[in-house]
């Protein structure tokens, strides 16, 4: 089976790529801008194609926690929403990364706080990446920048989660869930057969009961569970770190962006240059884990760094502690759902030169 | 005349009429005594071993005093974040519809914060089997004001007697959920003397046949006791339940199957 | 005619002594021990024994699942 070209929205493209990817279930609830995973799925038959479960919930909170009863089932399950909704779905978050399971959960981000806006924004940075609900726990965050990398972003989602048994989260944008662009959709991959040894599945009498928690009243042995979390997200933050840099090699100025704000970037480094001025720009892929080592090397080279978010200056704090004094670091944004213009972010760097 | 018969000559393996059953695991159960939540897992046990259903069964314990019912049941377990238990059992069931799936929960967790749970998924019909157990007070967190806590009855947030003016009504949800379409047998029993016991016991083996049929959401309420959070002895408890929580809460069938819909594979 | 004889076993130290099977006990076997188990509890234990007809009704309702019953005709 090869490729297959299609236009579509990146929310589609999410949503026709868990389909190929064998995803078992979704379990949604509409919130703009991301309803379009939703429509598509109910639209794309899914059970037909592939026996996939598709189920509007009464509520994000109960979409997620649905999530959490069919990951503990060992299968490829997933929800979407957008940033109030993500809020709403913390709890079931923290149980799904305290009880050490796999999923894939979309935040289709829009401006906030509160009800804020419907327009794409990067200002749930700080809940996608420390933690978001209660206790010590790490989401694995993948940025997609294109609508081909939110198809691409859930198989490799699903491989990441099942390998770390790790709740995944795709931290994408209104923009990009809902512009249109070419996307090569990956052939149709069959659901998987396989059952994990910890997944609840019926207790044959071979085996002991499977127990899906995330309680241990025994705060020793819990703390002994919170150091084997620690030591999965020191490998997952030593194994999967991803980024792509872009004019990096003689930049005596980065911009670090991700998502919208890098594409933005790009231009802005192009107006740079056109001017004398040597701008690159990082571009992380992971957002958990951070490229740290990665920045700290770039730290060495470079005059400057540029945070450049949708935000009011969220992931700056990775890029100071990345870059750890050894160059000033600056933050520039917009909020609300306002999309930088590459003039702006150009002038901003001229600015500080 | 026979001789008289010893106690050692009754206590052989072959005069046993009842012992625990198997799928209970060895653990002691840490609730108070004489608390109804034991009588239930057992039959709920019980019937789960009578019907076959040990290695299909997936149960979703709820948060409350029956958080740790994974630790009696020797089947596989999930347990659920407060009030969610019947969300993550839609999805059990919609994902491995051969397996038996039930949930557990109290009225704290099933009839306050997750109302819209229990309702929804009893609303599309889930084809899960839903336990309530309703003693009228938060149990595990030591006696609070519950969902259904009767009008005047104490508790430690409501110390001078629920006023219902002020705290609001004690909200019956079986009726509520016997009102739904989803639902295919709701019923509201007790397990305070052993005639109730058994009653109980034949109603969940009926929600176990009918899940087996595909027949939609099966709800058994228990009203139970808290001798704890009462301030009772136990049997001071059961008496004080059938005086004052049965007149409320009466028990019996809320919705009974017609016999056609209803046929079950009879033991 | 043949007679029902029946014969308890309390699990004593799982018995937590709530007395819901001796007020259910319909021939009056049970009572309750003077002394405590390593719980602490008064626990049940069968105090007329020749009395028990192996009805298992204190099996039943027992929320510990702390008795077996056993049930001959003589």
């Amino acid at each position: 089976m090869e490729k297959e070209l299609r236009l579509m929205k990146g929310n589609e493209a999410v949503a026709e790529a868990a389909i190929r990817a064998g995803a078992d279930g979704y379990f949604g609830y509409p919130i703009t801008p991301q309803s379009e995973v939703l429509e598509y799925l109910m639209e794309a038959k899914p059970h037909e194609r592939t026996g996939m479960v598709v189920l509007q919930a009464e509520s994000e909170v109960a979409a997620i926690n649905m999530v959490y009863g069919g990951a503990a089932c060992g299968k490829r399950v997933m929800t979407s929403s957008s940033s109030p909704g993500i809020s709403l779905k913390q709890e079931g978050i923290s149980y799904i990364a305290g009880a050490e399971l796999p999923c894939l959960v979309v935040n289709v981000v829009r401006g906030g706080p509160g009800l804020g806006t419907i327009q794409p924004s990067q200002s749930d940075y700080f809940q996608a990446t420390k933690g978001g609900g209660h206790g010590d726990y790490h989401l694995i965050v993948l940025a997609p920048s294109s609508v081909q990398e939110m198809a691409d972003f859930v198989d490799l989602a699903f491989e990441l989660a099942f390998k770390y048994r790790n709740p995944v989260m795709m931290l994408s944008d209104g923009a990009i869930g809902q512009m249109m662009e070419k996307v090569w959709l990956s052939p149709q991959k069959e659901r998987s057969k396989t059952v994990p040894e910890w997944a609840t599945t019926g207790k044959p009498p071979t085996r002991e009961r499977v127990i899906i928690t995330s309680l241990d009243l025994d705060p020793m042995a819990q703390e002994r569970f919170n150091q084997k979390l620690i030591a999965k997200y020191n490998e997952i933050r030593e194994k999967e770190v991803r980024y792509e840099e872009f004019q990096c090699e003689d930049a005596e100025y980065l911009f670090v962006a991700y998502g919208t704000s890098a594409r933005v970037c790009q231009k802005s480094i192009q107006l740079a240059r056109a001017q004398g001025i040597k701008a690159g720009l990082l571009r992380p892929v992971t957002l958990f884990p951070f490229p740290v080592n990665r920045l700290n090397e770039l730290a060495d080279k470079v005059k400057m760094m540029i945070s450049v978010e949708m935000s009011a200056g969220q992931m700056v704090e990775d890029v100071m502690l990345a870059s750890n004094g050894k160059v000033p670091v600056y933050h520039y944004g917009r909020m609300g759902g306002m999309v930088p213009e590459p003039e702006e972010v150009t002038d901003f760097l001229k600015s500080k030169i | 005349m026979p001789q008289a018969t010893g106690i050692n000559d009754i206590i052989k393996p072959e005069n046993l009429v009842y012992k625990r059953t198997e799928v209970m695991t060895p653990n002691i159960l840490h609730y108070c005594p004489g608390c109804g939540h034991g009588t239930v897992h057992r039959i709920l046990a019980e019937v789960i071993e009578e019907e076959g259903l040990q290695t299909e069964a997936i149960g979703v314990s709820p948060v409350g005093c029956s958080v740790l019912l994974y630790n009696y049941l020797d089947i596989d377990w999930q347990e659920a974040a407060h009030g969610r238990a019947p969300a993550v059992a839609t999805a059990i069931k919609r994902l491995l519809p051969d397996k038996f799936v039930f949930t557990y929960q109290g009225d704290g967790d099933l009839a306050a914060i997750g109302t819209a749970e229990t309702i929804h998924a009893c609303n599309r019909g889930e084809n899960i089997m839903i336990i309530f157990i309703n003693n009228g007070i938060y149990g595990m967190t030591g006696g609070q004001m519950a969902p259904t806590t009767l009008p005047g009855m104490k508790s430690s947030t409501s110390p001078y007697g629920r006023d219902v003016k002020m705290m609001g009504n004690p909200v019956k949800m079986t009726d509520i959920v016997a009102t739904l379409p989803g639902t295919f047998y709701v019923t509201r029993q007790s397990v305070h003397t052993p005639a109730n016991v058994r009653k109980t016991k034949k109603a969940i083996r009926k929600a176990a046949q009918y899940q087996k049929l595909n027949k939609g959401t099966c709800f058994i309420e228990v009203v139970s006791n808290c001798p704890s959070g009462w301030k009772m002895t136990p049997v001071e408890s059961n008496r004080w339940m059938e005086e004052n929580m049965f007149p409320f809460y009466p028990l019996g069938d809320m919705k009974v199957p017609q016999e056609s819909e209803s046929q079950t594979t009879n033991k | 005619m043949a007679k029902v004889k029946g014969s308890i076993v309390v699990d004593i130290d799982r018995c937590k002594g709530c007395e819901i099977c001796m007020v259910s006990c319909p021939t009056g076997t049970i009572a309750m021990a003077k002394e405590v188990n390593h719980k602490g509890y008064f626990y049940a234990y069968p105090a007329n024994p020749d009395l028990c007809i192996g009805c298992a009704n204190c099996a039943v309702v027992c929320p510990d699942g702390v008795i077996t019953v056993y049930r001959t005709k003589i």
